[in-house]
């Protein structure tokens, strides 16, 4: 599965330089340019704007009439399929205590370097792996190698975001020793990546304070789909005109329950309280396998 | 956001249900798209047009059931109607909302020949 909102063509996705694997249809590159005829006219006859109750828009559309059709139940979920993978690398990272995050922001929000500093700041105390997602080039994996850790680069050609099955099989390759934390930086985007779950323990979006206050407002998906956020560059808020309350107040109106830190990757302010947050996580993975393992251990 | 990507999950779907159930045509999808869904129903549209082409939902009807989004105001204790993420509750004010429905994406059903 690949997005290709962004532009066109399929088969551009790379892990490590490598084709991700067959498109669903040979040859079938999805073209952008639809003919008119194909283009559906917006909300037709009786559905224009309407605002429907469970079962009760379709009601007058949907007898099959005197025609020889019949009617079909599905009752699936649209991402299913993604959520199957991502079901199953959830499964993965329990069974092995590995505590997977999932880094989602905006390009440019100091993602990659936020985690370089806190690969700094773990090293040798924690093993650790990143999965690097961006559209184009190996820059990203390449300078996370620098800081001392593993890291797998998916590109995703045209595509805005990592789906559960670009995990799956990073994973394959990557062979993340047990009791790892996975970082897993999302491509840059604030709307895609919010719908695909990747089986992380917790989406981290970054906002960086050289950004709007109201993003959350704007791109509210993200923000309620995350459990922390990190508020970044806050060493820069003295030369900005930036509100960091309002911006804390604005992502709780659409997250009730959000975590904040308000960090500095350059300053290293708010590192520590990051840091802990993760060893905690890390912890816990930890402690949740032993709890996995020992009935099957019994029964051996 | 990627509305073509989830047009060709609902083609997924629509072929798996084809190759189980043994029908050769579609001619009318049921979506259920809530209002709190991540998704844009007019570019869902589109991308379903261009994904189906040449396939067993070629210029099948798309017919989106829009679900109203729900919360959840902890402080009046009780349900409301949350036409958006950012809305406030309608009886109080308070942005303490939890999502409890129309949030969903799902095929409900299908007029197949």
């Amino acid at each position: 599965m690949m997005c290709t909102t962004c532009g066109c063509g399929i088969g551009q996705s790379l892990i490590a330089g490598h084709a991700l694997g067959k498109p669903r249809k040979a040859g079938g590159a999805l073209r952008f340019r639809a003919r008119q005829e194909d283009i559906v006219q917006p909300q037709r006859g009786t559905q224009q704007h309407a605002v429907l109750d469970f079962g009760a828009g379709a009601a007058g559309t949907h007898a099959p009439g005197i025609s020889q059709s019949r009617m079909v139940k599905i009752e699936r979920d649209i991402l299913a399929r993604n959520n199957d993978y991502a079901a199953e690398n959830r499964h993965y990272f329990s069974a092995h205590g590995i505590f997977a995050l999932n880094l989602v922001s905006s390009p440019g929000s100091g993602k990659t370097t936020l985690l370089v500093k806190t690969i700094a700041a773990l090293h040798g105390a924690q093993p650790l792996a990143v999965i690097e997602g961006d559209q184009q080039t190996d820059n990203d994996a390449a300078r996370i190698r620098a800081a001392g850790a593993p890291a797998l680069q998916i590109n995703t050609g045209k595509g805005c975001h990592l789906d559960a099955s670009m995990v799956g099989q990073a994973l394959q390759r990557l062979g993340l020793p047990d009791d790892s934390l996975l970082l897993i930086e999302n491509v840059g985007n604030l709307v895609c990546p919010a719908g695909f779950d990747l089986g992380e323990a917790h989406k981290v979006v970054i906002l960086s304070v050289t950004e709007g206050e109201d993003k959350p407002l704007k791109y509210s998906d993200m923000f309620r789909a995350a459990d922390l956020m990190l508020l970044n560059k806050c060493d820069l808020l003295p030369y900005l005109e930036f509100d960091a309350g309002l911006a804390v107040d604005y992502a709780r109106r659409i997250n009730p329950g959000l975590k904040v830190i308000r960090i500095s990757a350059s300053s290293g302010e708010g590192m520590t309280e990051w840091l802990e947050w993760i060893t905690t996580g890390c912890r816990n993975a930890v402690a949740a396998k032993s709890r996995i393992a020992e009935p099957e251990a019994l029964l051996e | 956001m990627h509305e073509i990507s989830l047009a060709d999950n609902v083609l997924q779907i629509i072929e798996d249900a084809a190759s189980k159930q043994g029908f050769g045509r579609v001619r009318t999808v049921w979506l259920e798209i809530g209002q709190l869904a991540c998704v844009e129903p007019e570019s869902l549209r589109f991308s379903f047009a261009e994904v189906t082409r040449d396939s067993i939902a070629q210029q099948a009807r798309l017919e989106i059931i829009e679900i109203k989004g729900q919360g959840w105001c902890d402080k009046c204790a009780r349900d409301v109607p949350l036409p958006a993420l950012y809305e406030a509750c309608p009886n109080c004010g308070s942005y303490q909302i939890k999502v409890t429905g129309g949030d969903q994406m799902r095929v409900r059903e299908l007029e197949v020949e």
